[in-house]
């Protein structure tokens, strides 16, 4: 079954107008911000197909920035996130584009800093529900209804049985799982979502867990 | 347990219990929370919902876009101020409906019942049964149970959304919801609850997704008003004892049906429909030259 909650049914509490161009792309946002670890300094919007015909009406490109200032989808000062990013000296762009196939809410975000950036495309599916699909070139899937662990690698034999081995012992229970990775080889993400967070003490267990070089947890949004 | 309104009304017989308590136990199930925490997000989800009435029938904001807003304002003043057609409990009804949806459309807090869209019928029916019959909101908080129940059905067997089928998704299940609900609170079986359901929905079969320039407002917030209403009227028809002579789960396959065989101008694109129209055009045209929100440094890409 597709809906699996009655909190599916009723809800997000969200600023409005609308659950899918507004609450949906907050939380695009709030994943965002969460894999990118800290507030943004640079941020380069990219909307597609709807959102892009009617981001400004829908208030979605404040939603999305909101985001990425960390506030949630039923957070008033949505409204006023614009001005807020441009107080915090952020500086933020918006772009209309097109490409074929891809659909038709979606959003790319491009994060930028000295020495680090983000590049992700997330999907609007309606009623505040979500997708990161890609994460700086590799493709995912990433919900934002789980927390969830996102973790780069190389891509070698036992890594994924390590981890999954990990998190058994600790009573872990794994809702969902995809890997991609660049190359054979070469590097490679892990994006597990969990029935619920894990302690900063096995957080640092996985960390030193070779040849993981990356983890980052994200709570739900 | 259950994935269809047959089997939920069937349990609920079974074990002698309201509808609600047949999802509330479902949710525990399903999620492993506690009772307590899912009434205490409910209830925090309630109190929203109240507070999106209230704000939206005492202050007269427009829309960022400038094209709605007052509308719930000017039916309190005419229902207090003059006899009306429809008698003065549906008017508090439709007033409270368009005062989510204007909240809504104004970037206020809502809660998604089941969409944003669609998040005046609920409350509206909910709150006027509240200031008519003097209920309490932890009665009010079975209600919204029961109406997550049929959504749930509605949303796995066909669709809750404008984009997937139409405003009969998004408006319909949430006049359906909002009438079980109204049947389950005034004292009505399982089985009421359920012609409640198919009442309300084959009166929204067909209904179009055809918002003016695509923003959730025009006739999305109209259509929550008039709604509230056919959710009493449905609900009304329910407790009298007539019934859905199709069954409420055929109506909700229909809706489906009805729904993906619909062409894409009518499934929240603004290409078709109202939104098609010569003044839906001239008031799309209008926003697009004269953007009131902030450009941001805009560029094509």
């Amino acid at each position: 079954m597709r809906y699996r909650s009655m909190f599916d049914i009723i809800g997000p509490a969200m600023i409005g107008p609308s659950s899918s161009h507004t609450a949906g792309a907050n939380r695009i946002g709030q994943l965002a911000r969460q894999i990118y670890g800290k507030t943004p300094s640079q941020i380069g919007i990219t909307f597609y197909g709807s959102f892009a015909e009617t981001y400004q009406g829908h208030g979605t490109d404040r939603a999305v920035i909101a985001g990425l200032l960390g506030m949630k989808t039923d957070d008033e000062r949505i409204r006023n996130a614009l001005e807020i990013a441009r107080e915090q000296n952020i500086q933020f762009s918006f772009h209309r584009g097109s490409l074929e196939g891809i659909h038709p809410n979606s959003v790319r975000i491009e994060l930028g800093d000295a020495g680090e950036s983000l590049n992700a495309v997330g999907i609007s599916l309606g009623g505040g529900r979500i997708e990161l699909i890609e994460l700086n070139d590799y493709n995912i899937r990433l919900s934002g209804d789980y927390p969830t662990l996102v973790l780069e690698h190389v891509d070698q034999v036992g890594v994924i049985r390590d981890l999954a081995r990990l998190l058994a012992e600790h009573g872990i229970n794994i809702s969902h799982m995809e890997v991609d990775r660049k190359q054979r080889a070469g590097q490679a993400i892990a994006v597990i979502e969990m029935d619920q967070m894990i302690d900063e003490e096995l957080l640092r267990q996985i960390e030193e867990t070779k040849p993981i070089f990356m983890v980052k947890q994200l709570e739900v949004v | 347990m259950f994935s269809n309104l047959h089997q939920l009304i069937g349990l609920a017989n079974d074990r002698q219990v309201p509808i609600s308590e047949i999802m509330i136990e479902r949710e525990i199930h399903e999620t492993g929370k506690p009772r307590s925490e899912i009434f205490d997000t409910m209830r925090s989800y309630l109190k929203i919902m109240g507070e999106s009435v209230a704000r939206g029938q005492t202050t007269k904001s427009l829309s960022p876009s400038g094209l709605t807003g007052g509308d719930a304002k000017r039916l309190a003043d005419y229902y207090e101020s003059r006899r009306t057609l429809l008698g003065k409990p549906g008017n508090v009804a439709i007033s409270m409906a368009l005062a989510v949806s204007e909240t809504n459309a104004s970037m206020g807090r809502i809660i998604a019942t089941p969409t944003a869209g669609s998040a005046g019928i609920l409350p509206g029916v909910l709150f006027s049964l509240k200031q008519r019959f003097g209920w309490d909101d932890e009665k009010l908080l079975y209600g919204v149970f029961t109406a997550s129940a049929i959504g749930f059905v509605i949303a796995n067997n066909a669709s809750i959304s404008g984009a997937g089928g139409g405003c009969q998704a998004e408006v319909g299940s949430a006049t359906a919801m909002a009438a079980g609900a109204a049947v389950e609170l005034a004292g009505g079986t399982p089985d009421e609850v359920g012609h409640a359901v198919g009442l309300a929905l084959k009166n929204v079969l067909g209904l179009v997704c055809d918002p003016i320039a695509g923003l959730v407002e025009i006739p999305c917030i109209v259509r929550n008003g008039v709604h509230a209403v056919m959710a009493l009227a449905a609900a009304d028809m329910a407790l009298a004892g007539i019934k859905s002579i199709i069954p409420p789960d055929e109506v909700v396959h229909t809706l489906n049906s009805i729904g993906n065989s619909m062409p894409k101008e009518w499934k929240e694109t603004a290409l078709g429909g109202l939104a098609a129209t010569p003044t839906g055009q001239k008031i799309k045209a209008q926003l697009k030259k004269d953007p009131y929100s902030d450009k941001g440094g805009e560029r094509e890409t």
